[in-house]
């Protein structure tokens, strides 16, 4: 019975790493936008989707998985542009600018999967092909995928955040005036932030539809509270760390967050359910630095805050 | 003296055509010559700030026209004229990028004016070279290029802030009360450096501030606004005989209203 209920436990860990890692690039894209450009971008909601679409479309077309997977990317990344213009160009909030989007790429990937609301990939080739040869089990194919693919995109994103125009995209997340103010086109460094994201959110888009081997057009629905979750647990795990070591933490919140979730799915519950369960994963998150706080100050009194000088 | 900023029947209102329609600039006729340290005083909505902000490019004006060396930057926004004109704001947490470190902030100001590309965005030769700049402003920032930002004080970010606004030289440097938001003792500091950069580079600069005392010990000009509109405006050898008693007396004089010590000040 316990020996039963390890093997279970130890199939739904891995289980959640291989999920994890796939949704972890999501949850970076997001980070990319929430953390860094400092803006909630909901435009998620749509590029995830149509990175399954494209991906989905030009498999059907037989070309090679990685084509599509990349034409998956650069999907996302102009689904990003369009965000990005709408709201500097046009002056339209950001929050209203990813629902315009999202709403937009709705009807897109519905065309993208030619009008149906979920598009087939059986019998094709997909990216978690390439290893057939070896044998491995499906969940270690999906592993050792999405751990290369999390390495490249994480090493090339901390590279790029370390050139003048990254460093010139998180000093306009950090203040715009100050950009503004040393010559930063605060425009084009949102605009390439909203595209980064989006490109990367896109990509687990496309790995997720590759291994579910089906794109669904209703699948970017909560993706948004995934990406959001991931962050949070990572922050409230791992504290406040630098850039490279933040973006692991938020891959280790992806995969913890697929593991508490998979721990809520094993209960009798409908399949449907688990986006109440994330939504409410989320507001624990959310909330547990107040409710540490609250605990903190309840078992013993504060003492009292020590009066500094403004230097 | 060559002319570096020439402002032309400066009109500015907030919520024109509202009911809070605010007429706060009435004709501001300006000559910045180079090598001016200009100091702008004046009570509360006297425009001093709608000034500054105009010459910044922070919004655009209501109408008149703003000359840089004769061009017309008068549509230009704060981006568009950073090349030429650098700035250091009121509030020390203004001027630098908080999450970023020491060296990057110092990076980012030295590209001011430059392009962008995806070379290193802090490279090693150029530590050196930041180290020794932050040596000159005496408060051992130059041991620490890898620090965040956020974790510096208010005085040492203000420092950081000033060398950054001129680390590339500016054709004009604004300062924008920014020894206001300091304890005294480390705003004097900045307000020392202040001066001593200013006069090493021989920079041509325009500062707002509330200190009647900072107005009359530092700069060469002195210039007071009233109701949106330029009251007093010394140079030199007028204005370094000024008390702040002459002064008070001056724009009671100029203004015609009776005016307490604390609404100039303050």
């Amino acid at each position: 019975m316990i020996a039963n209920f390890f093997t279970n436990l130890f199939s739904i860990a891995s289980f959640s790493i291989a999920e994890g890692l796939m949704w972890s690039l999501l949850a970076v894209g997001i980070f990319v936008t929430y953390r860094i450009l400092d803006v909630a971008d909901l435009t998620t909601e749509g590029s995830f989707p149509l990175g399954g679409a494209i991906t989905a479309a030009l498999i059907m077309s037989d070309l090679p998985p990685i084509v599509a997977t990349i034409g998956a990317v650069f999907g996302g990344m102009l689904a990003g542009l369009v965000s990005g213009i709408i709201h500097t160009k046009l002056k339209i909030p950001a929050l209203l600018a990813g629902i315009i989007t999202m709403t937009g790429l709705y009807s897109i990937n519905s065309r993208v999967m030619g009008k149906k609301p979920n598009q087939a990939l059986l019998g094709k080739q997909t990216i978690f092909n390439f290893m057939d040869e070896f044998n491995f089990t499906s969940n270690t194919v999906v592993i050792i995928i999405g751990l290369v693919t999390v390495l490249l995109v994480i090493g090339l994103l901390y590279t790029f955040f370390r050139t003048e125009i990254g460093l010139s995209i998180i000093s306009t997340g950090d203040n715009i005036e100050m950009s503004q103010a040393n010559g930063i086109n605060t425009d084009f460094t949102k605009i390439l932030g909203y595209m980064i994201a989006n490109g990367m959110i896109a990509l687990s888009g496309s790995l997720i539809a590759q291994n579910n081997g089906y794109a669904d057009i209703s699948s970017g629905i909560g993706t948004i509270v995934i990406g959001l979750a991931a962050i949070i647990i990572s922050e409230v795990l791992f504290s406040k760390q630098p850039l490279l070591y933040r973006m692991f933490s938020v891959v280790l919140g992806a995969i913890i967050y697929r593991f508490i979730l998979a721990l809520i799915l094993e209960l009798p519950i409908e399949a449907n359910d688990n986006k109440f369960f994330s939504a409410v994963i989320l507001v624990v998150a959310l909330s547990f630095p107040l409710v540490q706080k609250k605990l903190q100050s309840n078992s013993k009194r504060q003492p009292k805050k020590r009066k500094g000088g403004v230097l | 003296m060559k002319t570096i900023l020439s402002i032309k029947n400066l009109q500015h209102y907030f919520g024109k055509g509202t009911v809070d329609e605010n007429h706060v600039l009435k004709g501001i006729n300006l000559d910045i010559r180079e090598g001016d340290f200009i100091s702008i005083i004046g009570g509360n909505g006297a425009g001093k700030s709608t000034l500054l902000n105009s010459v910044a490019g922070s919004f655009p004006i209501t109408s008149g026209s703003i000359l840089l060396n004769g061009q017309d930057i008068t549509k230009q926004n704060v981006m568009k004229r950073s090349d030429k004109i650098s700035r250091v704001f009121q509030d020390p947490r203004m001027g630098t990028a908080v999450r970023l470190t020491v060296e990057e902030n110092l990076a980012i100001a030295m590209k001011r004016g430059q392009s962008r590309g995806f070379s290193k965005g802090v490279k090693k030769q150029q530590r050196k070279f930041f180290k020794e700049q932050l040596a000159t402003l005496g408060l051992g920032l130059e041991n620490r290029l890898q620090t965040e930002i956020g974790l510096l004080s208010g005085g040492q970010r203000q420092a950081i802030t000033l060398l950054m606004a001129t680390i590339v030289r500016p054709e004009l440097l604004l300062l924008d009360e920014h020894s206001a938001a300091l304890d005294p003792k480390t705003s004097l500091l900045v307000m020392e450096l202040t001066e001593k950069i200013i006069s090493e580079q021989n920079l041509t600069a325009f500062m707002v501030t509330h200190n009647m005392e900072d107005a009359i010990r530092y700069g060469n000009r002195l210039i007071m606004l009233h109701q949106g509109q330029i009251v007093v405006d010394l140079a030199n050898e007028e204005k370094n005989q000024l008390t702040v008693p002459d002064l008070l007396e001056l724009f009671h004089k100029k203004s015609g209203s009776q005016v307490s010590d604390d609404s100039l000040l303050l």
